[in-house]
């Protein structure tokens, strides 16, 4: 009834990439099976540890999905940083190396196109943010009309009342001549929620021409959903995150876009991650517009 | 003006650089890869993945480190019936001992 699982974390072409001083999950030694021109790089597991209950144990546990989730991404990254992988979702398991044989056999047609259309491409992780620090910065001294070098025109203010903004009854004409402290303060409270509106409104312009800018550089793109900032530490919203699968001869060219558009707006901040294992592109089809 | 959010450094192989954001790897990022992406393929082994599907949900909602979240004292997933089947087993487990006492209580009122 204990018969040893194997664990599958990846298909790579056959003979497949030594992993020396790599662990797979729960600390098991990663091997590579491989039939025809495929192979798998997996691990021997505990069938205890690794059965459907345990399984759904793991999984709902989110210190244990932490741990089974950086093992099998690291098993991927080290392989896939040698030789072009399809990454399997966590927690594939089959009762022996022979079902993973017949599963390499059974696919062959389908991983082999996969894996000749991920070759020598790569896959980035690219998040724009609102940061909150600059864009503060951007906004107390220039004022609505002015937010700053590099902002975009768009941010004109004819056309930037907040729709949830309640109308101030001070005329706008008169305002220059106010000087009385309400006045003031209503004055100034408008600039701010307009400042605040206008800051959101560049972000997501800008996120959008980051994307756009991206995507003439990509093979494909997929988009997440952002993620929540107040957990994530990260400062500020995070109002683009993008996978970009990017052949390796335009690297440079792609992390050196990244890089410009960094900064280049006030109150954004543009982050990069990778390269990571092509994990977001394994099927053929891309993104519908 | 902007910190520097790039961070770089050097690995071996295929990879002539690699970035990442502050800090390493952000949990947030390697679970929307593990648990979304890459190829699914039915193992021998059959989880349910509406089960998982709802928990990465969930994650994408509300996790990006689990230590931070653990840092500054949240962790009701842990005690949260839909993320947790041990704080499932739990809550049916009050539930019946509230119901076994309930009819003890009404046995021994009849007798």
């Amino acid at each position: 009834m204990s018969d040893p699982l194997t664990y599958v974390y990846a298909i790579t072409p056959a003979p497949g990439p030594d992993l020396p001083g790599v662990s797979g999950v729960d600390g098991a030694t990663v091997r590579l099976v491989s039939s025809g021109a495929l192979a798998a790089v997996v691990s021997t597991v505990a069938e205890e540890s690794f059965d459907e209950t345990a399984l759904r144990t793991r999984l709902e546990q989110m210190d244990t999905l932490e741990s089974l989730a950086r093992a099998h991404h690291t098993v991927i990254d080290a392989a896939g940083a040698r030789e072009v992988v399809l990454p399997l979702r966590l927690a594939t398991v089959y009762r022996g190396d022979q079902r993973v044989l017949d599963l390499l056999d059974r696919g062959h047609d389908r991983f082999r196109d996969a894996l000749e259309r991920l070759t020598d491409r790569r896959e980035w992780g690219v998040k724009v943010y609102t940061d909150p620090s600059t864009a503060l910065a951007a906004e107390r001294p220039a004022g609505p009309s002015d937010p700053g070098p590099g902002a975009e025109r768009s941010a004109a203010p004819s056309s930037s009342r907040p729709v949830g903004e309640r109308p101030v009854r001070t005329s706008t004409a008169g305002a220059a001549g106010g000087s009385s402290p309400g006045k003031d303060y209503l004055r100034r409270r408008r600039q701010e929620q307009r400042s605040a509106e206008e800051v959101r409104r560049a972000t997501a312009e800008f996120a959008g021409r980051v994307d756009a800018e991206l995507c003439t550089l990509a093979a494909d793109v997929r988009h997440y959903r952002a993620q929540n900032p107040q957990l994530s530490g990260a400062q500020g919203e995070n109002v683009l995150n993008a996978a970009y699968l990017i052949p390796e001869d335009r690297t440079e060219a792609f992390t050196a876009a990244v890089r410009a558009l960094n900064g280049s707006v006030p109150g954004t901040r543009v982050e990069l991650t990778g390269p990571w294992a092509p994990y977001s592109f394994t099927l053929p089809d891309p993104e519908p517009a | 003006m902007t910190e520097p959010s790039i961070v770089r450094r050097e690995t071996g192989a295929r990879a002539p650089s690699r970035y990442e954001g502050p800090g390493s790897a952000n949990l947030a990022d390697v679970l929307e890869r593990v648990l979304d992406k890459g190829v699914v393929i039915a193992g021998d082994i059959q989880i349910n993945l509406l089960d998982i599907e709802l928990l990465t949900i969930r994650l994408r909602l509300l996790v990006a480190s689990v230590d931070k979240a653990k840092e500054m004292g949240i962790d009701w997933w842990e005690h949260d019936p839909t993320l947790s089947s041990s704080a499932r087993r739990r809550s049916l487990e009050d539930e019946n001992r509230e119901l076994r006492d309930r009819i003890a209580e009404l046995e021994g009122g009849h007798e």
